[in-house]
């Protein structure tokens, strides 16, 4: 006879926590978490002490006093006697500005290379190695003023426009002025403006650009629609519809048609007193970040973009080609495509990098966001620790947000696996 | 073994902690040098000549607290800071005082704990412009644009400035006097604006300085004195008593010519006191009794300092005006050695 017995139930003991091994590992992690919270505990108590020692303890109270500086380039209204905290948003978007412009810039000339690089023409290939060489291999400040550099010493200062026989003039009709100050372009005016909106009563937001962008946005879904209604033609009857001049009208008139209903004409820019007056000045400092963001990033990327395509098997181009399609056809509709899947993750850390490396603005005086609420508020109200803390908290969730859109758009791209 | 190393370096930290608190003036004598925050370069004032040797008015008052401390105006490590990195520098410890043309303001003094010793230079913010611009006065300048360094009292003056007068400008925001100077002279800026002291020296270093002028508008009290972290008394009683010494020793007629005459005993007790003869004032500052003598012996008394650097006989040019002696027209004034 045999009688089943549970087997013996352990009890717990204290000391289990160290000599059982199934515990050990979750002890020495608490432990290990509890020291480093205290580390933490003791350095932020440590600062707070010694900062009011210093008789300055931690308060952002200064953000809601007057700045009492002006900035030169703003996307919004602002004046000297508004507060820090208005003055570190104008900073703020301009970061966001010089970012946006970067990255765009940064992706078209990257990805040009990345393809060139790997072209059978054995000048372009080797050009491409150089630019991509001279470009990672140097710091992104050494370009930065370099190109700044450039602007102000090459280019004519406004003054050199005026008088009889100017020794300088401005190109496209005179609609372009060129100058050591920045570049001036024509600005985009409405004569039957739809006026402002004011967002939360801290700025406004032009009515015009909403009702451009609705048309515009409205009028590329609309083609899709028609793109969609055409494959599922093609996949029923085996032939495809001409759908090109609809889609291009659907995508032109709208758009077109706002900007007359609007009454759209360009503003000049022309020479007054001591600058040049009206037109969208584009600033040396904006120029020179850009730029040299640009093609320093762009490097990185045309490398991403160069593994990508390097990625993708050889098979692949050998069958597109069996099929008969170009070698730029096969580029933009077999490599690409796929290359994009590899490409994607490194390019969300180069995206990273661009907006972080716009912090070197105050290189060229350019106003972003370390440049007002980094330096100038920083250094009028002497409240360092708070302005940095802010400026920390700004840049992380700057790249976070980035990170989680590009995360979402590579989730969309990536190979669905069976 | 982790956690030895974890408290030992509590310990070092703490202690170091502990140090920072103690007497700036035993730090100091214990580093064997005094770390001075200057300008990162404006002629006459601070500036390295061609040996790499830092020289000018600024970089003289300096040499005179090191000459007090330790006897020798070369105990000095100079730490060019700009505009911005000043008041950091001098707030965490890294410089000991600040000479570097810095305006005395009621919030630098109370807001951001410093204290200013003293006044070495009364300045005012001005404007200068090429001669082919035509403009005769700061109130012509509607819509120039200016170049200017950031974090600088000038920054707040300029927008002032131009909101009073109800005119516009564009401001170029620029980190150090010399890219300030490289825009400037490009044309990327008509005007560039800060204390008329240092337009002056910086147009002495122009090639064509005659064609460039400054505009007889002044348009700020700018009064520039070396400066001390708040909390140390007798840090900044020794700072401010070395200035006052410079000024003092000009007001008496004690040069660096004939110090080590009237050191031998003069009728003049103040004299005296001043050169460590008579009574202990050295003493009471935690120094030797020749302090003073060192400090100025070190470069000159004000006067001497002023002509050497920045008077009429340098390039810069800079009359004595409001600088001169208060016996002589001026605001320089020392208090009594008593």
């Amino acid at each position: 006879m045999t009688a089943l017995t549970d087997p013996p139930k352990e009890s717990f003991r204290l000391s289990m926590l160290i000599y059982d091994t199934r515990y050990r590992s979750m002890t020495i992690q608490v432990v290990a978490l509890m020291g480093f919270m205290l580390l933490f505990a003791w350095i932020i108590s440590n600062t707070l002490q010694n900062l009011s020692a210093l008789g300055k303890p931690v308060d952002f109270g200064f953000l809601f006093e007057p700045a009492g500086y002006d900035i030169n380039q703003r996307l919004i209204e602002y004046n000297s006697q508004d507060t820090h905290l208005r003055a570190a948003f104008v900073g703020l978007l301009n970061t966001l500005l010089v970012a946006a412009l970067g990255c765009a810039l940064a992706t078209i000339l990257g990805v040009i290379i990345g393809v060139l690089r790997l072209s059978h023409n054995w000048i372009v290939a080797r050009l491409m190695t150089v630019y991509i060489e001279a470009f990672r291999n140097v710091p992104v400040l050494l370009w930065i003023v370099l190109v700044m550099a450039i602007m102000i010493e090459t280019m004519p200062a406004p003054r050199e426009f005026r008088g009889e026989n100017p020794t300088a003039s401005m190109l496209f009709g005179d609609s372009v002025a060129i100058t050591n100050r920045g570049v001036y372009i024509p600005e985009p005016l409405f004569s039957r403006s739809l006026g402002d909106i004011s967002v939360f009563g801290a700025f406004d937001i032009s009515l015009d650009l909403i009702a451009f962008l609705v048309a515009l946005f409205g009028g590329i879904y609309a083609s899709k629609l028609v793109k969609r209604r055409a494959d599922r033609i093609q996949a029923a009857t085996g032939e495809r519809p001409t759908t090109w001049h609809i889609r291009l009208g659907l995508v032109v008139i709208p758009p077109v048609a706002v900007l007359i209903a609007l009454g759209f004409y360009l503003g000049y820019p022309e020479l007054k007193g001591f600058n040049f007056k009206g037109g969208i000045h584009m600033r040396n400092s904006l120029i020179a970040l850009w730029l040299a963001l640009s093609l320093y990033t762009a490097a990185f990327i045309a490398e991403a973009v160069r593994a990508g395509i390097l990625a993708i098997s050889k098979g692949q181009t050998e069958a597109a080609y069996a099929l008969g399609l170009s070698r730029s056809q096969t580029m933009n509709l077999v490599i690409l495509p796929q290359a994009a899947r590899v490409i994607i993750p490194p390019l969300i850390s180069q995206y990273l990098n661009l907006t972080k490396n716009s912090s070197l603005a105050i290189a060229v005086g350019y106003m972003d966001i370390t440049g007002t609420l980094g330096g100038i508020t920083m250094n009028q109200t002497g409240r360092e620790l708070e302005s940095i803390l802010l400026l920390m908290a700004i840049y992380l969730s700057i790249s976070l947000s980035i990170s989680a859109v590009m995360n979402w758009y590579n989730k969309r791209v990536k190979l669905v696996e069976r | 073994m982790k956690k030895t190393v974890f408290l030992g370096a509590l310990a070092v930290t703490g202690l170091a902690a502990g140090a920072a608190a103690a007497g700036t003036l035993d730090d100091v004598k214990a580093r064997g040098k005094l770390n001075c925050g200057v300008t990162t370069g404006l002629a006459g004032f601070a500036a390295p000549d061609a040996n790499g040797v830092w020289e000018g008015f600024d970089v003289g008052v300096c040499r005179a607290v090191a000459a007090a401390i330790f006897g020798d105006p070369t105990a000095v490590e100079f730490i060019p800071t700009t505009g911005k990195t000043r008041f950091t520098a001098l707030a965490s410890g890294e410089v000991d005082m600040l000479a570097r043309n810095t305006t005395w303001t009621f919030t630098r003094d109370v807001d951001l704990k410093f204290e200013f010793v003293g006044i070495n230079y009364y300045d005012g913010q001005g404007f200068m412009v090429p001669k082919s611009l035509g403009v005769s006065s700061a109130k012509e300048l509607d819509g120039a644009t200016v170049c200017i360094q950031t974090g600088t009292t000038t920054e707040l003056n300029l927008a002032d400035f131009f909101r009073s007068n109800n005119m516009s400008y564009e401001p170029v925001p620029i980190e150090t006097n010399a890219e300030a100077q490289q825009q400037f002279l490009a044309g990327a800026c008509d005007v560039y604006t800060t204390d008329a002291s240092g337009l002056a020296a910086t147009r002495a270093t122009f090639e064509n300085p005659g064609d460039y002028v400054i505009l007889p508008e002044i348009i700020s009290k700018e009064p520039l004195g070396p400066l001390v972290r708040h909390g140390d008394n007798a840090w900044g009683d020794l700072v401010r008593w070395t200035l006052n010494a410079l000024i003092a020793a000009e007001e008496l007629g004690i040069t660096s010519a004939n110090i080590d005459e009237l050191r031998k005993g003069t009728n003049n007790p103040e004299i005296n006191r001043i050169l460590g003869t008579e009574g202990n004032l050295g003493e009471m500052l935690g120094l030797s009794a020749d302090w003073a003598y060192n400090a100025i012996k070190a470069g000159g008394n004000y006067g001497e300092l002023f002509e050497k650097n920045i008077g009429e006989n340098t390039p810069i040019g800079l009359q004595r005006g409001l600088n001169a002696q208060w016996k002589d027209g001026g605001l320089i004034y020392a208090p009594p050695f008593r």
